[in-house]
């Protein structure tokens, strides 16, 4: 059991890291609190005073709103789905006896390193451009119509965009979890004569419950925030204007501060009720 | 708190220890990456080697550039000695104080060569607020061997009617050659200023003489219907996500058959990268015989915040950049049909550039073009692809979404304007309009 | 007989590895590929593979236009400063939650989580105005300090993992030796979990590598990183698939190279105590 000395030293050791993001979650967050009261329009003259919850009804009476939060949903339940089901069967590839494991455990990773901005505009302009993107000229030689990619499918390819970077993280912390699978465990079974199928849903899956849930929470912190890879794509056109991009369009293009901030604080929420979900859901898994 | 701003103003005096060894004077400039730009940072060499004045260079894509600077400028964080900015915001900006008007330049400078109506437009109540590097209004460039292929001939003035025809009889989908491309993408400076200006000679307008909206009148279900029947039969495939680079490429691997956009395109099509470049004729903007022409007018101009510390160096940049001296450096270096075009009449007389083929159109372009009195109905508002008010850039672009999920066919034209409605009713009463 | 069956699975085990390998990589390959080609060849159809002028012009282009020695250095500053700050800060606040834990613990971590979920792009003007005040815009330092403070969550959550694996006894018995608390954390903890904490700084040098909110918008000349860097060459006039090629081989070769060279470490350590 740990002392008192100990204890107070160990409050002293958080004391950096929490004083740090309290104050990094509080300075702005009240900022933004403020804001969101007020009629702030850079362009007319700056703060304008109290409006109260003015800047709160119209954003969510705005006919985007609801539009925003399915995306947002959408976007973030589709990636992790793909991320994931994809992770796991790479993982468990990438487990097996093979020649060059190493090389080809760097090229899954690779995109992972590769910065958002960079890999909007690689896939929007040489891979999807309806004219001159690779996949045109792979459907054309095909003797198909080449597909617009993100006007007519915008959604889907931006969660091929999104899960092509983030499927290297699910695969890096799957295969490591595989790995320390006890592979007597899974011998056993198939003595005992079970098929694959049922040993990857009685042995193997249970097993990853955890580093699964690691994946979901991770990614979902960062699947609510994308911003570059709409930006690049499609600027929020064409079904893909997420939460964090309608803020971005009241606060920075239409320079409504005020309208902005409301809509930050109803992100926060939104993020939070996902977050409490998560931990109620799989939240299990991270205890003990 | 007190812990927070005890450790900011640690990593503040860093951070001032840092920037004391900074040169003295050294001016920061935004700019966009657009092709004259780049070639003007090329040049940089030549001012500070006249003036002793160093310049770094914040070369951003002009989404990001737009964001970039007016974050600055409204908060005024003085992070720029001069930001590139066009003749949406100068007005806007000039009245709020934010910008050190240009009323005392040199003698040589002459200020009154600078064309007209480029001056109006980046002037507010008579000072001018930003220099034009280069300006531009917008015109058709087509392919004279396909016009003639298809036995057509281009009326120096065309109509709309007759552009539709063209297109269609130009179209070859064999060999992949579209009759005429056009700005589709979602941005009210990309697909949103072309569907304005074509609105505009269709007779429509973004509000009436009280800020009403006008999306619900037939003026523009006209002018969509039009667009999108025309693009579909005779356009590019996936037209609603082009914007002008798109289109470029699209026109200069020869795959257009027409294509209405910026005057200063023509010097790239005309050019080295174009496949194209010996047959490609200029006509005025379509219209459809109400009275307006379907040309914009936009200048890329240079600008001083108010507030930076380098006042003075700034504006001997500005005299420099866009002075004719400068025009001249580019002429020599890289011929006539490279120079920032628009901005100065003195280019206009001068008979080496009138040899450039695109010299004369780009300038009855222009002329033809006035923000004053942009519509075929009266409107309150200046400006001919966009409303100078401070709430158009983001309401436009979320309209010209609509638009472009129209064009996709995700959606009909008709739900396509009465979302634009919405949209606009909104930012309207939510700006206190109405 | 048993021993040709696993080398046949091998066989098909390594041909079905090294294809998707290849599919996931070849994004990044074919973006190589372009920067060496002219824009005409970028865009050509049919698409040439390899058998083409390779040219280097792109990269000559870049290097005269934009002054990459100084974008990389801010970046390899922004995202090396910012991940060794939050290391320091992170240490001792994750060996208290692993080895001092209160009922408050948990909650503790799931709350620098959610700070997290601040949306970004809500808080840039309050932020901004802040900086200015602080006179911090377009200062790596300033920068250095929002990027910490950013992956602080995450890297704090994966040192408390990993010290969560240290079994206690041996704490216990280099205390019973008389070590101070300063010696048992420097001495015998961070050995023990260098592991842990290598690829605690890889990831999070990673995630600040590739930071494009805070990097593009704080900055002007001084401070920028290749975020900025990468801005000045999407969609301008013009065909620019191929200098677009070269400006983004040369934003991400850096931390590509360095992700290669250490993806063992990577691999190995990047658990978020998910193993047990």
């Amino acid at each position: 059991m740990a002392t008192k000395a100990s204890r107070s030293a160990a409050r002293l050791m958080m004391a950096p890291a929490v004083v740090l993001l309290l104050g990094w979650m509080l300075v702005p967050l009240t900022m933004t609190l403020w804001f969101s009261f007020r009629t702030y329009l850079p362009l007319r003259g700056g703060d304008q005073g109290w409006t109260g919850f003015d800047n709160y009804v119209r954003f969510v009476t705005s006919s985007s709103f609801w539009p925003a939060v399915s995306t947002t949903l959408i976007i973030l339940i589709g990636v992790l789905v793909i991320t994931i089901a994809l992770g796991v069967l790479l993982a468990i590839l990438l487990d097996q006896p093979m020649w060059g494991q190493g090389v080809v455990r760097i090229l899954v990773i690779a995109p992972f390193f590769v910065m958002p901005t960079v890999s909007a505009l690689v896939w929007k302009n040489i891979f999807m451009d309806p004219t001159n993107g690779l996949f045109a000229h792979l459907w054309k030689f095909f003797g198909a119509e080449p597909v617009s990619w993100l006007s007519d499918a915008a959604i889907p390819s931006l969660i091929l965009i999104v899960s092509w970077q983030w499927l290297p993280f699910a695969t890096l912390i799957l295969l490591t979890a595989i790995q320390s699978l006890d592979s007597e465990q899974l011998e056993a079974a198939e003595m005992d004569g079970a098929s694959p199928l049922a040993r990857f849903g009685f042995i193997t899956l249970p097993h990853l419950s955890r580093a699964i849930t690691i994946v979901v929470l991770i990614q979902t912190i960062f699947l609510l925030a994308i911003f570059a890879e709409i930006f690049v794509t499609t600027g929020g056109a064409f079904g893909t204007r997420t939460l964090s991009y309608l803020i971005f369009q009241r606060v920075l293009e239409s320079q409504n501060i005020g309208l902005g901030s409301a809509g930050g604080v109803y992100a926060i929420i939104l993020a939070n009720i996902v977050a409490i979900f998560l931990m109620r859901i799989v939240g299990k898994n991270l205890d003990n | 708190m007190s812990i927070k701003n005890a450790l900011l103003t640690s990593v503040v005096g860093f951070g001032l220890t840092a920037g004391i060894a900074a040169a003295q004077s050294t001016i920061t400039i935004a700019t966009v990456n657009n092709g004259d730009m780049i070639r003007m940072q090329g040049y940089t060499d030549t001012f500070t080697e006249q003036t002793g004045i160093n310049v770094e260079w914040v070369t951003l894509e002009e989404n990001v550039l737009r964001q970039r600077v007016t974050t600055d400028i409204t908060t005024k964080g003085g992070q720029f000695d001069i930001m590139t900015i066009g003749m949406y915001e100068t007005p806007i900006w000039g009245a709020n104080g934010w910008l050190v008007p240009l009323d005392d330049l040199s003698e040589e400078y002459n200020v009154a060569d600078i064309l007209p109506a480029m001056a109006g437009g980046l002037s507010h109540e008579g000072t001018l607020y930003a220099a034009p590097f280069y300006g531009e209004s917008s015109m058709i460039m087509y392919r004279t061997d396909l016009m003639e292929a298809a036995g057509l001939e281009m009326p120096t003035a065309p109509t709309w009617e007759f552009i539709a025809e063209a297109a269609a009889a130009m179209t070859d989908r064999e060999n992949e050659i579209n009759g005429i491309c056009l700005r589709g993408k979602a941005g009210w400076g990309e697909g949103g200023a072309f569907i304005t200006t074509m609105s505009n000679s269709f007779g429509a307008r973004w509000f009436d003489m009280d800020w009403n909206p006008q999306f619900d009148t037939e003026a523009w279900a006209n002018t969509l219907n039009f667009y999108k029947s025309m693009m579909d039969a005779s356009g590019p495939a996936g037209y609603a996500t082009n914007g002008f680079n798109e289109n470029l490429s699209l026109f200069n691997q020869g795959k257009c058959g027409m294509w209405i956009d910026a005057t200063v395109a023509a010097s790239f099509v005309t050019g080295d990268d174009s496949t194209v470049a010996d047959h490609v004729g200029f006509a005025l903007a379509p219209d459809t015989g109400l009275g307006k022409r379907s040309n914009w007018l936009w200048a890329w101009a240079l600008a001083v915040p108010a507030g930076t510390q380098q006042e003075a160096e700034a504006k001997q940049f500005i005299e420099w950049a866009t002075s004719t001296d400068y025009i001249d450096l580019v002429a020599a270096n890289e011929g006539w049909a490279n120079v920032p075009p628009g901005a100065r009449k003195s280019l206009y007389e001068n008979p080496e550039y009138l040899k450039v083929p695109f010299a004369q159109m780009t300038l009855d372009s222009i002329l033809s073009a006035d923000p004053s009195n942009p519509t075929v109905d009266p409107v309150p508002y200046v400006g001919i692809q966009f409303a100078a008010i401070p709430e158009f850039a983001g309401m436009a672009t979320e309209v010209s979404q609509e638009f472009s999920a129209a064009y996709a066919g995700q959606q009909t034209v008709e739900e396509a304007l009465a979302k634009a409605q919405d949209i606009a009713n909104e930012v309207m009463e939510g700006a206190g309009y109405k | 007989m048993a021993r040709a069956i696993t080398t046949n699975r091998k066989a098909v085990n390594t041909a079905l590895a090294w294809a998707i390998g290849l599919l996931i990589f070849f994004p990044i390959l074919w973006t190589m590929l372009t920067s060496f080609k002219t824009e005409a060849q970028a865009i050509n159809d049919p698409p040439l593979f390899l058998f083409f002028d390779w040219t280097t012009e792109n990269y000559s282009t870049v290097m005269e236009r934009s002054n990459y020695g100084r974008f990389l250095w801010n970046s390899i500053f922004i995202a090396g400063g910012s991940t060794i700050l939050g290391i320091i800060i992170a240490i001792p606040a994750a060996w208290s939650m692993a080895f001092v834990p209160s009922r408050r613990t948990k909650d503790i971590l799931l709350w620098m989580l959610s700070t997290k979920m601040l949306p970004a792009v809500g808080v840039l003007y309050p932020i901004y105005l802040l900086f200015i005040n602080l006179g911090l815009l377009d200062n790596v330092f300033g920068l250095t300090f929002i990027i910490m403070l950013i992956n602080l969550p995450i890297i704090v959550w994966m040192l408390y993992t990993y010290f969560r694996e240290i079994p206690g006894e041996i704490l216990e018995a280099a205390r019973m030796d008389g070590a101070t608390l300063k010696s048992e954390i420097l001495y015998v903890l961070t050995p023990m979990a260098i592991p842990g904490i290598a690829s605690t700084l890889l990831l999070n040098f990673i995630l600040a590598w590739n930071e494009a909110f805070w990097t593009l918008n704080l900055t002007a000349a001084k401070a920028a990183p290749l975020t900025a860097f990468i801005a000045s060459y999407s969609s301008p006039e013009g065909l620019f698939y191929a200098k677009l090629s070269a400006a983004s081989t040369m934003a991400i070769a850096p931390i590509l190279i360095l992700g290669w060279f250490s993806q063992k470490q990577l691999v190995r350590g990047l658990t978020f105590g998910a193993v047990k």
